[in-house]
């Protein structure tokens, strides 16, 4: 075909699209998945029984509010990748410091705690599940970002699945976090963080298979 | 106008205004990418159309705060990269035609006559084009039993008659390749 031909061809019709068409894709995205995860939540895991009592111990916010953190973070990388073009600028900051926070918080619990104390603070009761659930979790917002992605134009697609991994990484933990009854900061360091970089490292593998356009 | 005001009157639904963008694009990307794929001045039109239609698929990621070319050269990076990574794979089963050969010589001088030697023509064509072109297009096989005819793979016989067909195209007017 001739690209005269191409063009007549493509300005024939209806060429209008609505502003925001891109940014209403990705909260749609949001909105779809987040209920279901909370749907996992209350359907397999059940809130704390003393989440009201749990809303007053600082570690309960740090525990929900630095995963949160990492998804906006996360939100707005997706955004500005899907988008040929956009830098992503400081939103890795957004993700990164969040986790660096909550090292340094681990870290000085752990060198001012006893040496006994030491282990069961940083592996609780439930670590061997936690990192598991935080990515069944983030599983519902991970699909449906990538959906939204699918219909945009990453043109540096592993780093796009990364962000979605981080969104729904994130999101995946704060949402954990209502059922989770450590309240550690090694714990948290190690076990939030793994259950984070997970879908991360998926998002980044999946990236430059599904995300092509 | 500038391109970038023709672009958003597009976007809300102007389609004159959406076509001289396209126009006018094609030309930019025309001049970006053929600076770039200098190597390979055939490979540069289809690039273009391709960028043209990603453009058009991917016209609502466009931000109005955003620099158009940002978008613009984005895209036709990504979209050239995507052409010089499958090129490199099937960079084996292209053979490059010579523009000088005798048979293309002679073939212009005759370029009066309507009826043209057919098969003449298609032994200018290296195996691995001829064959598909004969099977598929001569004979009406199908590209699974050329392929299996010939011991080609599929995508073989389909790139093979694709470079074919278009390098005979290319020599002979385009009346030959929209026939075909």
């Amino acid at each position: 075909m001739k690209t005269d031909d191409l063009v007549a061809m493509l300005a024939n019709g209806d060429v209008a699209v609505p502003r925001r068409a891109a940014s209403r894709r990705l909260r749609w995205a949001l909105l779809a998945g987040v209920p279901v995860s909370l749907l996992i939540l209350f359907a397999e895991y059940g809130m704390r029984r003393d989440i009201v009592q749990a809303m007053f111990w600082p570690m309960f916010w740090v525990k929900v509010l630095f995963p949160l953190c990492i998804a906006a973070a996360g939100y707005v990388a997706v955004h500005r990748l899907a988008r040929p073009g956009v830098a992503v600028r400081q939103a890795w900051l957004g993700a990164a410091l969040p986790v660096l926070g909550i090292w340094a918080l681990a870290a000085i619990a752990w060198f001012t705690m006893q040496a006994d104390d030491r282990m069961p603070s940083l592996m609780g009761q439930s670590w061997r599940i936690c990192a598991a659930s935080i990515g069944l979790m983030a599983l519902p917002v991970f699909a449906a970002t990538l959906v939204a992605l699918k219909g945009m134009a990453p043109t540096r697609p592993a780093l796009a699945g990364a962000a979605a991994g981080a969104l729904a990484g994130g999101v995946g933990a704060s949402v954990y976090a209502l059922h989770c009854m450590e309240l550690t900061a090694p714990f948290l360091a190690v076990w939030y963080v793994s259950g984070i970089a997970v879908p991360v490292l998926v998002g980044a593998v999946l990236g430059p298979r599904l995300l092509r356009w | 106008m500038a391109l970038r005001s023709l672009f958003l009157r597009g976007l809300d639904g102007d389609a004159k205004a959406y076509r001289d963008f396209l126009q006018q694009l094609s030309a930019h990307l025309r001049a970006f990418l053929g600076k770039r794929l200098f190597g390979w001045p055939d490979e540069v039109e289809d690039l273009v159309q391709e960028c043209l239609l990603a453009m058009h698929n991917q016209r609502h990621t466009y931000q109005s705060d955003q620099p158009l070319t940002a978008w613009v050269h984005a895209i036709a990076r990504y979209k050239m990269i995507d052409l010089l990574r499958a090129k490199s794979v099937r960079d084996d089963l292209h053979d490059p035609l010579d523009d000088d050969l005798a048979v293309f010589a002679e073939s212009a001088e005759e370029a009066s006559d309507a009826r043209r030697d057919l098969g003449g023509l298609l032994e200018t064509l290296p195996e691995r084009q001829r064959l598909p072109i004969v099977h598929v297009k001569i004979e009406g096989l199908s590209v699974a039993e050329t392929a299996n005819l010939t011991g080609m793979s599929e995508s073989a016989v389909k790139v093979g008659i694709h470079r074919g067909l278009k390098a005979l195209a290319a020599r002979f007017g385009n009346r030959w390749g929209e026939a075909a």
